[in-house]
């Protein structure tokens, strides 16, 4: 296996499109401060210009992407502060492309969906500035220039929640901000204390340049342990992995709709990109080490999650659990380090981000409908609202996992793969789907069946512009379930190399894949074979 | 013709998305007899190709048609592509045949409903979904109409969804086949890990081969067992069927008892290489939840007073029947009963459909009684089924019943004996359900039990019961015909008699039991059949057209309420499961988040306290400063000396 082609080497392209999908939402927003007051209605307009233009950046990254090219692809280098090795250095690969263009999908719709009640010019700066830092995330190949586009997509989403927020918002969004921050800042040490170590071993300058710290493999095994735990605890509270999720359910249930569609689609997901690109890809022996660990709270995430989701009194509370549950998923797949599971994972990922994100709009809209989320008091819409009825139980069946929609893939992926691995933890995790099926169909009847009293009676059906945003997702919905071929083979390349990396770092750790003609034996619950034994 | 084999399940996928666009605009009659079009195009086709595969050697009878890759991803590589082997075509005959048929008599049936086009687009999906699980060519691509099927049958049993019992027993029936689904898919984990594949030709062949390991094999068997309890309504997830009758009848006898709920045993039967390669006590498991799960569901059946929950559990009874033909390794047997009762069942439930729309919606056998008269042909073709379940020679249940009990009998007396016993049942409450409804006086109008208001007695005297249109009569003549003649297909007299077990060899990898019996024993149990099921008929005519007898002693509560399982295991969900997810809640909040609280508690506090010496006061710095100061002095100086 040879090393990643180096970023001088990959995809020659003239234009510097990884910078763009940062600097034009940064510009847009700017833009946004600027204009000039008398025309408000304006504002919209430049804010929504904006997302889509990155959103076009974002989809043609995915048709100009070479499949057959392991490693970063349209990479960019800007040195910044040249003595301490920290440069603006982007790049993406099959594992970072998804989510760039989720994000850029993602932004133009929640921003389309809903329109601020108030002060809306910061609103839509505020919202540019955050799918800035969120591309930065994605694309930074630098841990420090990471680390700050992490920290970064902080400071707008407090202010989105605090300021636009309902009920008892600055409450949430404080909580959601020291909550993950708390978890950051051993991160930051951890990047700092890489780096240094590196630095040292390597004989070479300081830099934080991920790719060449993370072939080089110089620290001890107990040094980089140590490490993992720091970068570990941060992408935990991120994703969030049991039990540092409570602040989640606050959050999304306080943001305003398209705070908690793109807290869903794309910030959930800071955590687990995190756990792909920098877990693993930096500390392959510690991941490794610790898999047991992660995959056992993933599985707890799983029914845990359910469990909770399944008793929540308010709709969109129970979608903010559900999420719990589906991140559980995507957790058991990372650590299943095998393909199927890492690339279930990935896929899990865009598809949690297109489902929830759905559900999201559609809680968002029947709350401004009928100006309440408690399941009790509503029922009976699917006879005043058909058409929303029908959406909604297209986007149900696809966070259910139904076949031939784009949940199933990804959950059947990661349990295969989890179960090639660690056999019960996918035995257990399968359950699951009876959970997910439980909440999700009761909390669809006490809604959208039985007879509908009072307001219920007389909520009006989808509109056109809610069905025109709803659109792009229900399409991907269906497309990602019938031939997910597209998405699977860009991922390939990249999830490949992952394994093998991982294979040549951790001693004795084979690719826990398919057996032929092996025999089941009850009493061996685990075919990993662990580099300690 | 084999490569047109993609249209059977594509033109009832187009006329689901014709449609869900247009249904509403379509309307009244036009979406029904495009539903019933698209499906009638796909029986035709299904028959093309059935020539096509008949004309070519038997050991040229199974082809695959790919169509495109679904999911490449690692070492797993699975396509959307079709298995095309007798086994997978019988099951298309009948349920486009059967399946066109019913289309067809719900246009009459749905008439006047304000969800018409609605209706339409889901039956269509189903058939879709249906047709991709028998032909899927990979496990996964069967678990694709699998989970389908269970999505549609949800969508149709909770279609009027404006009563709170409907949604809900739509929401059963889901959530309980997804206990049976989590089965499957642990199935096809363990499949890939032993084989690499899904795909049914590698794994199949693989196991025919013997290469496979027992306790492979069984595990795999028995998760895809746990499936086919879930699907095919077993005991103990046969709970949501009963309550599944909350659906418009002609779904009751499409999904519910000729096509979806026989899915279980189609797995079973297309996976018989594993079944064979693993554990022997794996058959005997499946046999005998079988035949018990006939023998419970039939007692039950004796005292339903609802003449689709009678039919209800006829059909889990029935399938009880099929599971114990796949144990004993009578697959022929399993796919001949699967048929038959395809067609009787299918008619049973039309005819009763036939009788609601004609009772103005009344589903109650105790309200009926004379309907003869006033419906001949519905009670012409429902005499034939009944007579076609009952096992009376020579309607094509006898046939496929006596196959079983024949093989039942060589695996050991005990499996025959009950399922003997469940003939008699079988043949008791059909008769007691023909009785009360055709024959008899007609009670309608009269006073009811429970102290009626006169004025709701005197506003029935007028109904006349009427006969239903020809869309749906004709169904029910179609159906009969195929109810008195099914058996033809297998006649157990010689070689070439044994025509669907001629044609099923090649799905069966030689796994199919030959039976041990010389013709006299089989006449002998054939005959002892014929008996019970004439002493079962004797007696309830005795109980319910004479009566002799009082029907109390019979249709005992305990029945009724179908030996209180359902009752028991809700009584645990809404209580101590309920209760345990109710403190999972509470956990969360006051533990989990709790601790989150008490942090912020503690470093609140502590920077209370710290906050104390930043009180802005120049003096308690410069005190602090001095404090600090003669400290360190006294710690430098002690460590100089030592």
């Amino acid at each position: 296996m040879t090393v990643p082609v180096t970023l001088a080497a990959a995809g020659a392209v003239s234009f510097p499109v990884l910078p763009a999908l940062i600097l034009v939402p940064l510009l847009g927003a700017l833009l946004v401060i600027v204009m000039p007051r008398r025309r408000p209605e304006l504002l919209k307009l430049v804010a929504v210009s904006v997302s889509v233009v990155t959103g076009a950046m974002s989809v043609w990254l995915f048709t100009a992407f070479d499949t057959g090219v392991t490693g970063f692809q349209f990479g960019t280098e800007q040195v910044w502060i040249r003595d301490l090795g920290i440069s603006w250095l982007l790049g993406i690969d099959g594992i970072s492309l998804f989510l760039v263009v989720l994000t850029g999908l993602l932004f133009p719709i929640s921003l389309l969906a809903v329109d601020p009640d108030h002060h809306s010019r910061s609103y839509y700066a505020w919202m540019l500035v955050l799918e800035a830092a969120v591309m930065g995330v994605f694309c930074s190949l630098d841990l420090l220039v990471f680390f700050l586009c992490f920290e970064a997509v902080l400071v707008p989403m407090y202010f989105l929640i605090g300021r636009w927020g309902h009920g008892d918002s600055a409450r949430a969004a404080t909580k959601f901000f020291l909550y993950t921050m708390a978890g950051s800042a051993l991160m930051l040490v951890g990047i700092l204390a890489l780096a240094f170590m590196h630095a040292d071993a390597a004989g070479e300058a300081l830099t934080f340049d991920l790719v060449a710290i993370a072939e080089a493999q110089s620290l001890s095994t107990g040094a980089a342990r140590w490490i993992f735990l720091a970068f570990a605890l941060a992408f935990a509270v991120k994703v969030p992995i049991f039990p540092l999720h409570t602040w989640l359910p606050d959050a999304h249930t306080e943001a305003p709709t398209a705070g908690s569609v793109i807290l869903a689609g794309v910030l959930l997901k800071l955590g687990t990109y995190g756990f792909l690109r920098f877990g693993l890809y930096l500390f392959p022996e510690a991941s490794h080490f610790f898999a047991p660990v992660f995959l056992t709270l993933g599985v707890v995430g799983i029914v845990y999650g359910a469990v909770v989701a399944t008793m929540q009194r308010d709709l969109k509370r129970l979608v903010a659990y559900s999420s719990v549950a589906h991140l559980g998923f995507i957790i058991l797949g990372t650590f299943s380090l095998n393909t199927e599971g890492l690339e279930g994972s990935l896929l899990q990922m865009v598809n949690h981000g297109v489902s929830t994100g759905a559900l999201f709009l559609l809680v968002g809209m029947i709350y401004e409908r009928r100006h309440t989320r408690q399941i009790d008091e509503l029922g009976g819409l699917q006879k005043s609202a058909p058409v929303m009825a029908a959406v909604f139980t297209l986007v149900m069946l696809s966070s259910i996992g139904l076949p031939g929609l784009n949940g199933f893939v990804g959950e059947f992926l990661i349990l295969l793969g989890a179960f090639n691995a660690h056999r019960w933890w996918a035995v257990v995790a399968a359950s699951g789907v009876i959970l997910a099926a439980l909440y999700l169909l009761w909390a669809y009847q006490r809604v959208f069946h039985g007879p509908a009293h009072g307001d219920n009676a007389e909520m009006p059906d989808l509109r056109i512009r809610e069905g025109l945003v709803l659109a792009p997702l229900l399409a991907l919905i269906v497309f990602m379930g019938v031939y997910p071929k597209p998405v699977i083979e860009r991922m390939e390349p990249a999830v490949d190399a992952l394994v093998e990396h991982i294979e040549r770092n951790v001693d004795g750790f084979i690719e826990p894949v398919s057996r032929m003609g092996a025999d089941i034996d009850p009493d061996d619950g685990d075919h990993d074979s662990h580099g300690e034994g | 013709m084999l490569d047109l084999i993609w249209l059977v399940p594509g033109l009832p996928l187009a006329g689901f998305l014709v449609l869900t666009v247009a249904g509403r605009r379509i309307g009244e009659p036009g979406a029904g007899w495009l539903a019933t079009g698209a499906l009638t195009g796909s029986f035709l086709v299904t028959v093309g190709v059935h020539l096509d595969l008949a004309g070519r050697a038997v050991d040229d009878r199974r082809s695959v048609t790919t169509l495109f890759e679904w999911v490449p991803a690692g070492d797993l590589s699975v396509d959307v592509g079709f298995l095309v082997d007798p086994l997978a075509l019988t099951m298309c005959l009948f349920i486009t045949g059967v399946g066109a048929l019913i289309h067809m008599y719900a246009i009459g049936y749905m008439h006047g409903d304000v969800d018409f086009g609605r209706f339409f687009a889901y039956m269509n999906l189903f058939a879709f979904a249906m047709l991709m699980l028998v032909l899927g060519d990979s496990l996964l691509l069967t678990f694709l109409g699998w989970e389908g099927v269970g999505a549609c049958s949800y969508l149709l049993i909770s279609f009027w969804f404006t009563d709170e019992a409907n949604a809900s027993a739509g929401k059963k029936a889901f959530i309980t086949n997804r206990i049976g689904d989590w089965g499957f898919m642990v199935a096809m984990f363990a499949t890939f890990f032993a084989f690499g594949s899904l795909d049914y030709v590698d794994v199949l062949d693989a196991a025919a081969a013997g290469t496979v390991a027992q306790t492979t094999a069984t595990l795999i068997a028995v998760m895809l067992f746990v499936g086919a309890v879930g699907k095919s309504a077993q005991f103990p997830l046969h709970l949501w069927l009963p309550d599944a009758m909350a659906g418009p009848t002609p779904v009751s006898a499409l999904i519910h008892a000729a096509t979806m709920v026989t899915s279980g045993v189609y797995l079973l039967t297309r996976v018989n290489p594993l079944i064979a390669d693993a554990a022997g006590w794996v058959p005997d498991m499946i046999a005998w939840v079988g035949v018990g799960t006939a023998l419970f569901a039939a007692t039950a059946a004796l005292a339903q007073t609802d003449i689709k929950k009678v039919l209800a559990y006829s059909t889990i009874s029935q399938l009880g029947y099929m599971f114990l033909a796949v144990g004993t390794g009578a697959y022929v047997a399993a796919v001949f009963h699967m048929i038959t009762h395809a067609f009787f069942k299918a008619l049973l439930f039309l005819g009763a459909g036939s009788v609601i729309h004609g009772m103005d919606g009344d589903q109650d056998l105790r309200h009926y009684g004379g309907l003869r008269r006033f419906m001949p042909v519905t009670a012409t073709t429902f005499i034939i089924g009944w007579l076609a379940i009952a096992g009376v020679p020579p309607f094509a249940g006898f046939w496929s019943k006596d196959e079983i009990l024949a093989f039942a009998w060589d695996r050991s007396p005990a499996l025959w004996l009950v399922g003997l016993v469940t003939a008699v049942l079988t043949a008791f409450y059909m008769t007691r359900q023909v009785a009360l409804t055709f024959f008899g006086r007609y009670r309608y109008p009269e006073p009811r039990t429970g102290g009626e208001d006169p004025a709701t007695v005197a506003a029935r005297a007028d109904h006349r019961p009427h006969e239903s249109p020809l869309t749906m009569t004709l169904p029910l003549v179609v159906l009969a015909v195929l109810a008195i003649g099914g058996g033809l297909m297998q006649l157990p007299f010689s070689s070439s008699t044994k025509r669907l077990e001629a044609w099923l060899e090649p799905s069966l990898f030689g796994n199919e039991v030959h039976l041990g019996l010389g013709a006299g024993t089989q006449w002998v149990l054939a005959a002892v059949a014929v008996v019970g099921g004439a002493v079962g008929i004797a007696l309830a005519l005795v109980v319910y057209l004479q009566r002799r007898i009082s029907d109390r002693a019979i249709e005992r509560p305990l029945l009724a309420d179908a030996w209180r399982f359902d009752r028991y295991v809700s009584g645990f969900m809404g209580g101590p499961g309920r209760r345990g997810f109710e403190a999972t809640t509470r956990f969360d909040e006051r533990v989990v988040d709790g601790a989150v609280w008490g942090v912020a508690g503690i470093v609140s506090r502590t920077a209370g306290v710290l906050r104390l010496f930043h009180n802005g006061m120049v003096r308690t710095y410069a005190a602090g400063i001095g404090v600090g100061a003669v400290a360190l002095l006294i710690w430098f100086l002690t460590r100089s000396t030592l």
